[in-house]
């Protein structure tokens, strides 16, 4: 009896099953709607980022929506996206993409939060040719692979603290110096962002001629880099770096002003994300912080206008929001290549619109993109902000900058 | 290397920094290990969920925090919530596991750490979190050694802690009750004591210290839902390495692996700060070996 039971529900799986799968095999366009797919960090150690960044896309899609949509053969289509909760572990997203992509026939893929799991979901959009355009990914790793369906319009982590060393070599020369006297003591988690971050950092000091002074790399359940700092007042080198995710933020923030190093230049990745000023307000000023994108920026589009617009309608959108974060503008300018580039296409076809993505030449309120041969963004500038009386003023490329940097940095007393 | 160890003998005073930073920090690990050892030695459980005790404990003080509660306040109070939380713990699921064996329990607390990383992720988000305490920080010989205040306190607090727990076992009827269910829980019983109740209360306490320390780490490190493994390793290696019931080596232990890390993360780099710690291990255990053989050679 339960044999037969088991076997009926079986059967009426399969069928279920197929049912979804003939249901779906013209999924990518239903109707007058083109289905976008994303599997995202919903829940987990990436859930807020998640979020931010789906908001990001979910912003996006709206605008372009009340602006009429995607313009395809003379016929108007609404955008809409169809989401996973990846769990921010990457063999999830990988599985997600791939159920996207097979069982829900979705052709068109946004990325998902962080780089690890972009690393996992793009063999299977490379193997199903699905193009992705995705804006939260920034490792290396992804773009030394020749893929071809992978864009990304975010700056790539190489790029993050390189700015910094340029800083440092324009200030040294300001001062009489020659930047090729400056040490630097570099603090590194051992993971593949950072050591990303790090190569980039490397490579710009090697142009200069600059010597690092220390060279320490944390493991990632480390949340004490005392003895590190404690080398760095010792020897007084003229930058420090630093990058190890929200918590390597967080950490030197706090020893920092503990242990009261007094670095002249201090530069570290996350500063927002692990929010250092609303946690250590006064302890964290000078401190120079890399961003992907600031609504201070004077970039614009036709779709949102400029960047402090995009800035008001998501504030407006979204509640509880009191800074909109990098991770959503990029979100929302991954939607808006899309829609490009369907439109240049003209079409819906696959291969049509992958080469559409890959001439795609345009300004967005969040920078300007164009992608190279690997995929990654090469238009868009890293911004360097500087924590100066708690707010992040934009310092760095000269170009951007609405403030100028303070130099030396002033240690906070008690 | 080199260079690190010549700054070392060239600015001496740098030793100070390193030994003071490693023992404030140990006392902590001490005050998690020392709650292993108790719920190890007594209920033979091995929790692998002591470090989310005390990242817990530390997301309670982060929580009190945002209602204006100074961490130091709020202490008694996570200290008191963290027990009973250890005790509806047992009721609920270490009771059914305390007479099983070891792959039961061992399943039993992964699995309770996992849904403590998932809840408190639920509740609190991901973000990483640090408890503000406000104090300042004190410099010494030109401002070459600095120590926050706040390590003061904390090391302060884990010797009061230390001492009130040492105190409870050796003076109070519950703590002799547990330190003769650790020798014998068969005799125990024989002798009257309800040794379910005093599991219960081992648990709970060892919670509790947990708690303690979780306090202290979010005013001196940071904290995030699934940071608790990091104390739970340290906890492991600190008992591993001292022996069960043995609250002296534990404190010792403790304090030693807190200025070794120090150490190995000034002369190696911070990437074998933590290598160090599970490297002295496994000297100790190679030690530990020689010993024992010798000692099975002395009785043949």
């Amino acid at each position: 009896m339960s044999y037969m039971k088991s076997l009926l529900a079986a059967t009426a799986g399969a069928a279920l099953m197929s049912g979804v799968m003939v249901g779906s095999a013209t999924a990518k366009v239903e109707g007058d709607t083109i289905v976008l797919g994303s599997a995202i960090s919903l829940t987990g150690k990436y859930s807020s980022n998640g979020v931010d960044s789906q908001n990001g896309y979910d912003i996006a899609v709206k605008r372009i929506n009340e602006m009429g949509g995607v313009t395809v053969g003379g016929k108007s289509y609404k955008l809409k996206v169809v989401y996973y909760d990846d769990e921010s572990t990457p063999a999830r997203t990988a599985q997600l993409v791939e159920r996207l992509v097979q069982q829900d026939g979705v052709e068109f893929i946004l990325g998902p939060y962080s780089s690890p799991t972009t690393i996992a979901a793009a063999p299977i959009t490379e193997k199903y040719k699905v193009p992705m355009v995705e804006a939260e990914g920034a490792s290396r790793a992804l773009f030394n692979k020749g893929y071809k369906y992978l864009f990304a319009v975010l700056s790539t982590s190489e790029q993050y603290l390189a700015s910094a060393i340029s800083l440092a070599a324009e200030i040294a020369e300001q001062n009489g110096k020659k930047p090729s006297d400056l040490k630097v003591a570099m603090v590194f988690e051992n993971d593949a962002f950072s050591l990303d971050v790090r190569a980039g950092v490397v490579e710009d000091m090697a142009k200069y001629g600059m010597s690092a002074i220390i060279d320490d790399k944390m493991p990632a359940d480390l949340s004490d880099i005392s003895a590190t700092l404690t080398k760095v007042k010792a020897v007084k080198p003229d930058l420090l770096v630093i990058s190890g995710h929200n918590k390597g933020a967080v950490t030197a923030a706090r020893q920092i002003k503990e242990l009261q190093v007094d670095v002249p230049m201090i530069a570290m990745t996350h500063c927002e994300g692990a929010k250092v000023v609303a946690q250590f307000g006064p302890e964290a000023e000078g401190y120079l912080c890399p961003t992907q994108w600031a609504e201070t920026l004077s970039y614009s589009d036709k779709y949102f206008g400029s960047a402090a617009e995009y800035d008001k309608l998501f504030k407006e959108t979204f509640e509880g929001y009191k800074n909109v974060p990098y991770q959503s503008a990029q979100a929302s300018a991954a939607v808006l290549v899309f829609k490009e580039a369907f439109e240049k296409a003209n079409s819906f076809d696959r291969e049509k619109v992958r080469d559409a993505l890959a001439a795609t030449d345009t300004m967005t309120f969040y920078g300007p993109i164009k992608f190279s041969e690997a995929g990654n963004n090469i238009a868009k500038p890293m911004v360097l902000r500087q924590v100066q009386d708690g707010n992040f003023n934009v310092v760095a490329p000269s170009k951007w900058a609405s403030h100028k940097v303070v130099w030396p940095r002033v240690v906070p007393t008690n | 290397m080199l260079d690190n160890i010549n700054l070392l003998t060239l600015v001496p005073t740098l030793n100070i920094q390193l030994l003071l930073d490693g023992i404030f920090i140990g006392a902590i690990f001490a005050l998690a290990a020392y709650g292993l050892a108790l719920v190890w030695g007594v209920t033979n459980v091995k929790n692998l969920a002591q470090g989310e005790f005390v990242i817990m404990g530390g997301y309670f003080t982060w929580y009190l925090g945002t209602f204006g509660v100074h961490p130091i306040v709020a202490m008694p109070i996570v200290i008191a919530i963290m027990f009973v939380f250890g005790w509806v713990l047992y009721i609920t699921i270490i009771k059914y596991v305390v007479t099983r064996d070891l792959f039961t329990s061992l399943l039993a607390t992964f699995g309770i750490a996992l849904v403590i990383q998932q809840a408190l992720n639920l509740a609190f988000g991901p973000e990483v979190r640090t408890a503000r305490s406000d104090f300042g920080t004190l410099s010494f010989f030109d401002g070459l050694v600095t120590i926050a205040e706040i390590k003061f306190i904390a090391f302060g607090l884990c010797v009061v802690l230390a001492a009130v727990v040492v105190t409870f076992m050796k003076k109070s009827r519950m703590g002799q009750a547990i330190r003769a269910t650790a020798q014998n829980a068969r005799a125990a019983r024989i002798m009257g004591i309800d040794t379910d109740q005093v599991y219960a209360f081992t648990f709970a306490l060892n919670s509790a210290i947990c708690g303690a320390a979780g306090v202290l780490i979010s005013m001196i490190w940071v904290i995030q839902p699934y940071y608790g493994i990091v104390h739970s390793i340290r906890a492991f290696v600190i008992v591993t390495a001292a022996g069960l019931g043995n609250l002296p080596a534990v404190i010792v232990t403790g304090l030693g692996l807190g200025a070794a890390e120090q150490y190995s993360g000034f002369v190696l780099g911070a990437e074998f700060q933590q290598a160090t710690a599970v490297g002295l291990l496994v000297l100790v255990l190679i030690w530990r070996q020689i010993e024992l053989a010798r000692h099975r050679q002395v009785v043949q």
